[in-house]
């Protein structure tokens, strides 16, 4: 599903250059739960972003579901992340004046599907997160982790090809974070690709396979023992 | 433009940001609704001046005489100096070709006019066929003097409106009879005069009546002559000056008067204070002008502003956007569609409403300086355009900035 090789990734600002990924090679197979982890520094946000379209790297290949993801405009990354991505952040990253069921519609929007479609889809998603009958309400009305179901039932809307999560636990306490996981393991147990980024070694353990970054390259990449979520909530 | 979908989120977002679309829509709507009551209110002051100073005709030049405050060739000040039939044919020889309308007057200030059992005191005036057009006189029914009623110093008389109805109690006049100073008048015409209730006092009858029944002789009060107008309103003045100036230097001479004596002959060119009341309606009309433009500037550069706060305010919202898949066209597209449309709106609310303002609050002034205050649709719609486009324009640039930062620079920013 996703190939990458030889990544590598600066940042300039002003005359310092920093050296943010340093060649990194990693397959992702479809169907996998793969957690990226590291201290903060190491680049697997930056590595998170690029395979997200939101950043580019400057060497090194990647390939998304047989298509090379290189010098992309904004036209085609826009399409290509519509298409394939689905983004949950750290920050839900919710419209804060659109409701919950808007929210999830946005996606399907951009991809140019009827409004009547549109609300169908969205309401399907949203009970599949639970969150049905919170469909009305607006993000400011609802707590950490209703809010971060809903940002996964809009990741979830476009029925992308892969997902991919930025810390989606770390604003959310043990339990939250505990149900979150389950929703997303849920997610895997029916196929999808799904990467987390994140710090912290339990929510780690709940995927399939954790890479291991330090200071911009793999320094361990081994399939664990899966921890269901279930078990703890 | 034409999208459904579009102005669905369009309306969507506008409803969900009450204030903010609120805010906009008050600066866009109260510029232009400031600009159409100042432009209104120019015209009416346009209005109002020209209708004050076009109760008369506006290239006329009228000859009165005073007496002399200075001794000239032996003879000594205090001199009432009389204009006399003949003084008005000297100065008709000398400048007939310029001259397009002509009339020589004998007045009585305050004559008792009678009808039936009631009576006023008015102007009466003996005049010539001309008259009319010199004094911008309607006629309202029948006719006003004739050459014929000159000729045969017939006892007809012209009365003004307000004669009509103070007098009249709703009967028609014509043909009716008028008792002045007891002499019997019959009523030609009724006319009516831009210069309101003080010009419609007056009675006109036929110069050589008014010299023959008042004992006047060959006696004239004051004469007026329009002058034909030049093509160029510059050369016009010019033209006119020249023959008023002619027309003094003559009657001065006939009258063995000092030449530098004020008083006893005076010549009013009505054309050189039409040139100045018109540049003072063009002055006034510029200030307005200018101070409207800069309300609309001032409006721009708010909904400019706006436009900037609005697209910082939603760098974040326009990231989500993107990374959901928004084309960075559909995000500049929709912020200008919605700010076009916001103006485009307030801006109409705005004139309409000023339009109507006008419309109603217009005919409640009772001022003689302000006559119908009223703004020409065109340009109003025009500035409602002007408006709407450079909000656009204003809008454009930090949409299509926002739309070119990396999504990943708009999910940070905070």
């Amino acid at each position: 599903m996703i190939q990458i090789k030889d990544l590598h990734k600066s940042y300039h600002m002003g005359t310092n250059s920093l050296h943010v990924l340093k060649g990194i090679n990693f397959d992702v197979k479809e169907g996998e739960l793969v957690s990226i982890m590291g201290s903060s520094g190491s680049g697997k946000s930056t590595l998170l972003n690029i395979l997200g379209m939101l950043d580019e790297a400057d060497e090194g290949q990647y390939i998304l579901d047989g298509v090379p993801i290189k010098n992309l405009n904004e036209k085609i990354a826009a399409q290509y992340r519509n298409q394939f991505l689905g983004f949950i952040f750290q920050s839900f990253n919710l419209i804060n004046y659109k409701s919950a069921l808007d929210n999830v519609s946005m996606p399907l929007y951009y991809k140019g599907v009827k409004r009547k479609e549109r609300t169908e889809k969205a309401m399907h998603y949203l009970e599949k997160v639970g969150l049905a009958q919170w469909s009305h309400h607006l993000p400011s009305e609802l707590s950490g982790g209703q809010k971060q179901r809903v940002a996964i039932a809009r990741a979830l809307a476009s029925d992308p090809k892969v997902l991919l999560a930025d810390e989606p636990t770390g604003a959310l306490d043990t339990k939250t974070s505990y149900e979150v996981m389950d929703l997303i393991q849920g997610i895997n147990d029916e196929g999808k690709t799904i990467l987390v980024v994140t710090h912290e070694d339990d929510i780690a353990h709940m995927t399939k396979r954790i890479v291991n970054l330090k200071d911009g390259v793999i320094i361990d990449d081994s399939p664990v023992e899966q921890i269901r979520a279930s078990a703890h909530v | 433009m034409f999208d459904i979908e579009r102005w669905q989120e369009i309306f969507e977002t506008l409803s969900k940001n009450k204030l903010r679309t609120f805010l906009t829509g008050l600066s866009v709507a109260s510029g232009i609704f400031i600009l159409v009551i100042l432009l209104g209110f120019s015209e009416g002051i346009a209005n109002g001046v020209k209708s004050q100073f076009e109760q008369d005709a506006t290239n006329k030049i009228s000859v009165w005489t005073g007496v002399t405050t200075k001794g000239y060739k032996g003879l000594n000040p205090g001199r009432y100096i009389q204009l006399k039939n003949t003084n008005f044919d000297a100065v008709e020889n000398a400048y007939d070709d310029f001259f397009e309308y002509r009339t020589k007057d004998y007045m009585i200030w305050g004559g008792t006019v009678t009808y039936n059992n009631e009576t006023g005191n008015y102007r009466v005036r003996g005049t010539m066929p001309d008259n009319q057009f010199i004094e911008n006189a309607d006629i309202g029914s029948g006719r006003f003097i004739s050459q014929s009623d000159i000729e045969e110093t017939k006892k007809v008389a012209v009365i003004g409106n307000k004669i009509k109805t103070d007098l009249f109690n709703g009967e028609d006049p014509i043909n009716q009879n008028i008792q002045v100073f007891g002499m019997n008048f019959k009523v030609v015409g009724v006319f009516y005069d831009p210069g309101g209730d003080r010009e419609e006092g007056q009675v006109y009858i036929p110069l050589t009546t008014a010299q023959k029944v008042f004992n006047a002789g060959e006696n004239i009060r004051n004469m007026a002559f329009t002058v034909k107008m030049a093509d160029n309103f510059d050369e016009a003045v010019a033209m006119s000056n020249a023959i008023a100036l002619g027309i003094e230097q003559k009657v001065k001479e006939i009258h063995t008067v000092a030449p530098d004596d004020v008083s006893a002959v005076r010549v009013n060119n009505t054309l050189e204070q039409a040139q100045k009341i018109y540049s003072l309606i063009a002055t006034i009309r510029a200030v307005f002008w200018f101070v409207g433009i800069g309300t609309i500037i001032a409006g721009i550069v708010g909904v400019g502003n706006i436009m900037l706060i609005i697209v910082k305010e939603r760098t974040k919202e326009i990231g989500i956007r993107k990374a959901l898949g928004a084309l960075p066209m559909s995000i500049v597209g929709m912020i200008l569609q919605e700010a076009v449309f916001v103006t485009m709106f307030s801006g109409l609310f705005g004139l309409i409403f000023g339009l109507g303002l006008l419309e109603l609050v217009g005919p409640l002034i009772e001022s003689d300086f302000i006559k119908y205050p009223q703004v020409d649709f065109n340009i109003a719609l025009t500035t409602v355009f002007l408006l709407v486009f450079a909000g656009a324009l204003a809008g454009f640039i930090p949409a299509y900035r926002a739309a070119m930062i990396k999504p990943i620079d708009a999910l940070r920013d905070e």
